[in-house]
């Protein structure tokens, strides 16, 4: 009988695991090796990570990417990379301003002559979109259309650490290959990356070459991406690669932007500042969440231990 | 045990004013303060306390949030979102109210198992038991009704899948998803009137709900023994405090485990997809509903074959509908006179595969219907040539290491031109979820028909004479009496 219930015990354990099956065939995520600092019961944000990760967000995605579920003012209200105590109303704190100020934005109610002006981005602005309707993202983009980052690191399994691993696990310029092959008479170009030299893919490198990965035009592999490279694989198809294909290629190479502070700016600083960044934009309360998490448990601990002591003292009496 | 004598005395002249007219008062002491309770309850049976806990706290958190919630295709995804960031602790009322949904649905699942294993849906507690499966039915409308409203893609899609259950009934059933969806399709009219019906449901769980206490009240509780009370002074001990001390001390444990979840982990019972907002155009990888409907999604899949003139659809449709009906016609199910699952060897076996046997349906329910069940024990895939010979289809497959593929490709260079040659891999055939699925569904129902049969051959233990003995029998140094062990 104890070993049935062990058992189901057991099974019901291996029930619950299986709710947190990953979808795709994607590579497995990955964070920074030292772990986020937002993690654990009383994580919190880097500020500074995340106001260089903001400056990466201004200067590199936001020219593709809008994030509509947030204004500029956020970025100064408690629990902000720009809060400053000293300013309780973020609407009237100079640094957010002049972040604010950096945009131009469409004013939303017309001038006296009936027209719609562009004038500086104030704090109670949402992010200015980078486009001004999907048909315009996507003629600007080969007809992907780039996803809202408001709310990106809650709407991936593996949130930050996924959008870490992606953007620094595409495959490096140099192992993209140019193969020339005859086809029915007729000379073919195509751009390929053969797979075996790609170290980064781990146990999923095929064991020797070439195993060609085609390069559809306008798409980046990545092994991170969820998607089918199956259509695009020529090696053994027993052992297609992880990953998919998406329209943006890489975009953060080594120095991309120059840090404010002074930071070193390569790939993977980056990637762990704007996925920080990112993991902010879509938990903003995340630090109070944690704080009132604490009183609470403190608070139902007390609580516990006093219902305990009463409930042995009304019982002490009767047999059950 | 509404037969119990009244033990109110009115002790101010407003109280006694206020008995001959409405004794509310005097209902509120019988029901809540000196209804008699068996002294044996063990803790199987906070749960009761625990759900009336979680169904105020979900209907308090609602209707706060339906104060900010906009109920339109255009405004509802943001709208959650402000709520979370705008919205003075709006994040706290929300994840309060989404995992709330989860911790209500944990309670009600070991309130029903602790009434099956205790056998509570006997005579002459049937239409309690009933009463408390038409709970669980609301609860289920209400959660998926729920489930829709952040508009994320999840609900977009689940919602889909839900009403096109519906859709298979024959002959109506598409007029049927039609008057569900209030149109052709799933859009601002059925996020409306699902968010009407999400706020309607929970005050018919309330009614329900006092209802369920009515009926428990006149039987009065079951406990672990299921023998019944038969010296109210000796078997009973009143309501409060001894019960509603330790239902408290119940309440405020679940409560620390529900502040984990909303404080730490707010997002883990949930699923990521339903960050995206809806798009119909875009269709998630797999549609998966929340944990506590996956068991019912794991029965409804299982079905893959058709039955004479009823196709897969509508037999797992039935089949899913089932699994919860059967429950309702429980009472008339289980032949044994014996109560408790203590006294009953044989049935109690089967009750605790009859718990796995769900858990693991849950998981078939998580899992990818074609995926391998155990992933070690499936064989290497094989390689697999299809291509033409004049117009006909051939294929030709390769086992083995690296030289299949070269062997494949040396083959593929041999056809001739037009033979459209293409490689794929073929996973070698396993024991996949959806073999399990069905083998558990009939399970499911199993237990159901070998109560049947069990209550008719079992020989059940010896009950004891009373609840009270039973309580002294368990501790024979305290009374001083020789019992001898059990």
């Amino acid at each position: 009988m104890k070993t049935f219930r062990i058992l189901a015990a057991g099974l019901a354990g291996l029930a619950f695991a299986g709710l947190a099956h990953a979808a795709g065939g994607a590579k497995h995520p990955h964070g920074p090796e030292a772990g986020w600092p937002f993690e654990g019961i009383t994580g919190q944000y880097d500020k500074a990570s995340v106001q260089r990760g903001y400056q990466v967000y201004k200067q590199v995605c936001s020219s593709c990417h809008g994030m509509k579920l947030l204004s500029y003012r956020n970025l100064g209200e408690p629990g902000g990379p720009f809060y400053d105590p000293a300013y309780p109303n973020p609407n009237d704190n100079p640094f957010v301003k002049a972040l604010a100020a950096e945009n131009e934005v469409l004013n939303a109610t017309p001038n006296e002559a009936g027209e719609y002006e562009f004038r500086p981005a104030m704090p109670a602005d949402r992010f200015r979109s980078p486009f001004p309707n999907e048909a315009a993202a996507r003629a600007a983009n080969g007809g992907a259309l780039p996803p809202d980052l408001s709310v990106m690191v809650k709407a991936r399994h593996y949130g930050a650490d996924y959008i870490y691993s992606l953007m620094t696990g595409y495959p490096d310029f140099s192992l993209y290959e140019d193969l020339v092959t005859e086809e029915n008479g007729e000379t073919v170009y195509q751009t390929v990356i053969d797979m075996a030299k790609f170290e980064k893919l781990g146990e999923y490198k095929p064991d020797h070459g070439p195993a060609y990965l085609l390069q559809p035009a306008g798409q980046y592999y990545n092994p991170y991406m969820a998607g089918d490279t199956t259509p695009n694989f020529q090696g053994d198809p027993r052992h297609t690669p992880p990953g998919g294909f998406l329209a943006m290629g890489p975009q953060l190479p080594d120095g991309r932007v120059e840090y404010t502070d002074g930071t070193e700016a390569t790939t993977s600083q980056m990637a762990y500042d704007v996925a920080q960044f990112l993991a902010w934009a879509a938990e903003p309360k995340l630090e109070a969440r944690k704080r009132t998490g604490l009183a609470t448990m403190v608070f139902l601990l007390v609580l516990t231990t006093l219902l305990w002591f009463s409930y042995k003292q009304i019982w002490r009496k009767v047999e059950h | 045990m509404s037969g119990h004598e009244s033990k109110y005395t009115p002790n101010s002249a407003f109280e006694r004013w206020l008995d001959t007219r409405l004794p509310i008062i005097r209902f509120a002491n019988d029901t809540m303060i000196t209804f008699p309770t068996p002294k044996n309850l063990n803790y199987w049976y906070v749960f009761g306390g625990i759900l009336a806990v979680c169904l105020a706290i979900q209907i308090i958190t609602g209707v706060i949030l339906a104060m900010h919630y906009e109920a339109s295709v255009d405004g509802a995804f943001a709208s959650v979102e402000r709520i979370m960031r705008d919205v003075p602790y709006g994040w706290l009322l929300r994840y309060i109210h989404a995992n709330g949904a989860s911790m209500f649905f944990l309670a009600v699942y070991l309130h029903m198992f602790r009434g099956l294993y205790y056998g509570s849906y006997k005579a002459p507690r049937e239409v309690l038991w009933i009463i408390g499966c038409v709970i669980y039915l609301l609860m289920m409308a209400t959660a998926f009704l729920g489930y829709m409203l952040p508009w994320g893609q999840m609900s977009y899609h689940g919602s889909n899948v839900i009403t096109g259950l519906f859709g298979a009934i024959p002959l109506v059933g598409e007029s049927i998803q039609t008057w569900l969806m209030g149109g052709p399709s799933i859009g601002n009219q059925t996020l409306q009137r699902f968010f009407s019906l999400h706020y309607l449901l929970p005050f018919m769980i309330a009614g329900a709900v006092i209802l369920h206490i009515w009926a428990l009240h006149v039987p009065g509780n079951t406990n672990p023994t299921g023998v019944e009370v038969k010296d109210v002074e000796k078997d009973t001990v009143p309501f409060h405090p001894y019960y509603t001390v330790k239902d408290a001390f119940a309440i405020v444990i679940f409560l620390i485990m529900f502040a984990v979840f909303v404080f730490y982990a707010p997002g883990v019972l949930g699923h990521a997809d339903n960050y995206i907002e809806a798009n119909a155009l875009v269709t998630p990888a797999h549609i998966v509903p929340e944990w506590y409907l996956l068991p019912f999604y794991a029965i409804l899949r299982a079905i893959t074959f058709d039955l004479g003139p009823i196709d897969a659809k509508l037999l797992g449709v039935i089949f899913m509908f089932a699994a919860i009906a059967v429950l309702f016609v429980l009472p008339w199910l289980d032949t044994s006179k014996v109560k408790s699952m203590r006294y009953r060897p044989v049935a109690r076996q089967f009750f605790f595969g009859f718990v796995v046997v769900c858990f693991l349906l849950g998981w078939c329910g998580a899992a990818n219907p074609d995926d391998a069940v155990i992933p070690a024990l499936q064989g290497d895939p094989s390689l697999v040539v299809s291509y033409t010979v004049d117009g006909a289809p051939a294929s030709a497959s390769y086992k083995g290491g690296e030289e299949a593929f070269e062997q494949a490709k040396a083959f593929m260079a041999s056809l001739p031109a037009g033979a459209n040659p293409s490689l794929s891999a073929v996973p070698a055939p396993t024991f996949a979820f959806r073999h399990l699925s069905l083998i558990l569904t009939f399970l499911y129902f199993g237990y159901f028909v070998a109560l049947f049969f069990i209550g008719l051959t079992e020989k059940p233990k010896a009950l004891p004479e009373s609840i009270h003995k039973s309580v002294l029998k368990r501790k024979p140094k305290d009374t001083g009496n020789a019992v001898p062990a059990e």
